[in-house]
């Protein structure tokens, strides 16, 4: 599983790396996202640093759904879904392949997301363990469950509409906890001090932990449904 | 002394769906270990689903079906490790070159890496070729990389859809020597095509495939065959007149 | 199809004998409950007349989460796992899920009344309220997914999937949202108990409350599966219609009439 695993999450990456369509595409819309936030809330910088965790975690949630959309568009093209299926890849390993490689791409939008937020939004940082953990955290549990959620809507004719309804309220959890998490880590909101957000870092351990669990468990049936 | 050689594909009124439509309706067909054996019918007539079952792509709603031994009924995926699909899509990755992707699927199979080069070089893609991402291939191209990538493998069950379908006149000599070869290793080559004369060479037998069952069968001998029969022609599609 | 072909019967006269005293059961639970709810128990000090919502919607948001909800993810868990598969468990996970929706409704709506008077908001996002609402919307897109058009084995597998992934998330759901409002000062006025002291008769009346609902949901559960019986002896037997064009194709003729009975993988329940 884990050789597979690797395999698997190297295609993706490698991928990626030739096309660039998440660093090109979804990135920017991310930020763009952000922006178009100050928009909304500006100029004055006051509510921006009060929502900023808050808006952080929703681009995140909306730019996940388009990478998780991405992973499965690379075996859309003539029959390479089939491919994956009968490649003799054990399906534990191809979704946490999968799931790998949509968390290292979703890092690298959140990093940028984040000195975005800092620059855009004037947010001081005063824990950057809480934000790194949350991050990876909370990054992993959208990736797992997007990952999940995305094979069962590939090659459908619907997928693009169903697979945001779908994901989207699972994760919820992700969203609240994340910007608690958040809030705590950059000192904002009444009597947040830094550990206040280590409920909610849990939290997002809890849900990564579990829907990665789920996923090794369930992608195998679910590869199945044709 | 027939009977007692292995099954490596075994229908019994089978009967597979795409959605509502029963692309098999109650397929009879046994295919056995070392033999190979050409499809042959009209568009639509399940010849692609057939290959799909066996493949373990398409899930049989009724009756039985066994491959290599394996019952793919209750579990699709029983056999496709030792079951290789050549589809009508090639299934590779545009933006990977072909080396890349062959080295990819071979890793995934569990095939030994090192036959990659030889199977390559047998079917003609050069050092150049090799490292051109396959999305700025020709479909003919793409076609010999897919075809590589079954002989890296050598599974037990080849299932070759329309093989000679893009390939150019020697790819298709080269298609008839690697099926002539495998199955003289004792692999089991089922081919299906509306071609009939290009792949009569190769088989053992040839069935034809009409409404989703299995209506003729007959063996050819091994030596130079003659004419094609009229009947199993107008069955075929008609396309092809003497 | 021929006038004269008997109507079908999904199942045995045993379990229509059962559905139905199930149904009557309900009925007259129900009936009972009402009554005693609007007429023999006595108003609350403080909410008055608006604590008997208490008979109704507890025990409607009970059915929701744990009966409609439980129902649909076990059957779910128990179609996935191969040794206990069957197509029972997908129907019943698919009508579990469609009860379910009305019912999270119903605790929305139930919920929103009685929090209007109380607070002058239509709607409030305290905890339950808020872990209902999204538990509706997973209910729907369980029941999206289910309108995906394919072959009913695919159908069953993705609908178990989301069931899974749902269930899995609603504790998550009901721990963060139950943090989000602990932990933050300044909700506290808005999360004033609605629970009022229960004693004497109106204990009784929630309790035939609980039973009135669960009994609705299982007579409900019950008719459901049966639309969804009925729904697959229709495929099957479109089914048959389509294998005999099917090998029309082939021999210019049919070799039967439709209705053959063909050896199918899966009978009625």
């Amino acid at each position: 599983m884990w050789r597979d695993t690797v395999l698997v999450a190297g295609k993706d990456l490698r991928i990626e790396a030739r096309s660039r369509v998440v660093m090109h595409q979804v990135v920017p819309v991310a930020v763009l996202v952000l922006v178009l936030f100050a928009f909304a809330l500006g100029p004055d910088r006051a509510p921006m640093i009060q929502a900023a965790p808050g808006l952080f975690w929703v681009a995140v949630l909306f730019a996940s759904v388009l990478a998780v959309q991405r992973s499965f568009a690379l075996e859309a093209p003539d029959g390479a879904r089939d491919g994956l299926r009968l490649s003799g890849l054990d399906p534990a390993g191809i979704f946490l392949g999968k799931t790998a490689a949509v968390t290292v791409q979703m890092v690298i939008l959140e990093v940028v997301l984040t000195a975005g937020v800092v620059v855009l939004y004037g947010s001081h940082i005063r824990s950057y363990p809480s934000i790194i953990v949350a991050g990876l955290a909370g990054t992993a549990g959208l990736a797992a469950a997007g990952t999940l959620y995305g094979a069962l809507a590939a090659g459908l004719r619907v997928r693009e509409t169903l697979l945001p309804f779908l994901f989207l309220p699972i994760a919820a959890p992700v969203l609240l906890a994340g910007t608690r998490a958040w809030q705590a880590a950059l000192g904002i909101g009444a009597g947040n001090t830094g550990s206040a957000g280590d409920p909610w870092i849990r939290l997002l351990l809890v849900f990564a932990a579990v829907y990665l669990a789920l996923g090794v468990v369930i992608y195998g049936p679910l590869q199945e449904a044709s | 002394m027939w009977a007692a050689m292995a099954s490596a594909v075994l229908l019994r009124a089978a009967v597979a769906m795409t959605g509502r439509f029963p692309a098999l309706a109650g397929v009879d067909l046994r295919v056995d270990e070392g033999e190979a054996v050409l499809l042959t019918g009209p568009n639509g007539a399940g010849k692609t689903s057939l290959l799909r079952v066996c493949a373990g792509l398409l899930r049989v709603t009724s009756g039985s079906a066994s491959v290599l031994g394996h019952d793919v009924v209750d579990d699709p995926g029983a056999a496709r490790r030792e079951v290789a699909l050549l589809g009508h899509a090639a299934a590779l990755y545009d933006d990977l070159t072909v080396v890349e992707n062959v080295r990819f699927a071979v890793r995934a199979a569990g095939a030994d890496v090192a036959r990659i080069d030889a199977a390559l070089d047998r079917l003609e893609l050069g050092g150049r070729v090799r490292r051109t991402p396959v999305g700025r291939l020709s479909a003919g191209q793409r076609r010999r990389v897919a075809l590589a990538l079954l002989v890296t493998r050598r599974p037990e069950l080849w299932l070759l859809d329309e093989p000679h379908a893009g390939l150019d006149a020697d790819a298709r000599v080269v298609l008839g020597e690697i099926v002539s070869e495998v199955v003289a290793e004792g692999a089991t080559v089922l081919l299906a095509s509306h071609e009939p004369e290009e792949s009569w060479p190769l088989a053992d037998r040839v069935m034809s495939i009409v409404g989703g069952r299995v209506v003729e069968e007959r063996a050819v001998a091994s030596t130079r065959r003659p004419a094609l029969p009229d009947q199993l022609r107008a069955v075929s599609g008609g396309a092809h007149v003497a | 199809m021929s006038p004269t072909e008997p109507a079908v019967a999904p199942w045995s006269p045993a379990t229509t004998w059962v559905v139905r005293s199930l149904g009557i059961a309900a009925a007259a639970a129900l009936a009972a409950t009402i009554w005693l709810g609007l007429w023999v128990t006595p108003p609350d000090e403080v909410q008055h007349n608006l604590v008997r919502l208490v008979y109704v919607h507890p025990p409607i948001a009970w059915v929701a989460l744990y009966l409609a909800f439980g129902v649909a993810a076990v059957s779910s868990v128990l179609w996935l796992w191969p040794r206990t598969r069957s197509r029972f468990w997908d129907r019943l996970a698919a009508s579990a899920v469609e009860v379910g929706v009305v019912f999270t409704a119903l605790t929305l709506i139930t919920g929103s009344i009685w929090g209007r008077p109380t607070w002058g908001l239509w709607w409030t996002w305290d905890a339950r309220l808020t872990s209902t609402a999204l538990l509706l919307v997973l209910l729907l897109g369980y029941l999206a997914v289910r309108r995906v058009p394919g072959d009913p084995d695919s159908r069953a597998r993705r609908s178990a999937v989301v069931a899974l992934v749902a269930a899995v998330d609603v504790p998550i759901v009901h721990f963060s949202v139950d943090w989000w409002h602990t932990l933050h000062q300044g909700a506290t006025v808005l999360n004033a108990n609605l629970s009022p002291t229960i004693h004497g008769s109106m204990a009784w009346t929630l309790l035939l409350g609980f039973v009135a609902f669960t009994l609705l949901f299982a007579w409900m559960l019950a008719i459901r599966y049966r639309v969804e019986l009925l729904s697959e002896h229709l495929e099957d037997s479109e089914l048959d219609v389509a294998l005999h064009e099917r090998w029309a194709e082939g021999t210019g003729s049919l070799p039967g009439e439709p209705g053959t009975a063909l050896a199918h993988s899966g009978g009625p329940a």
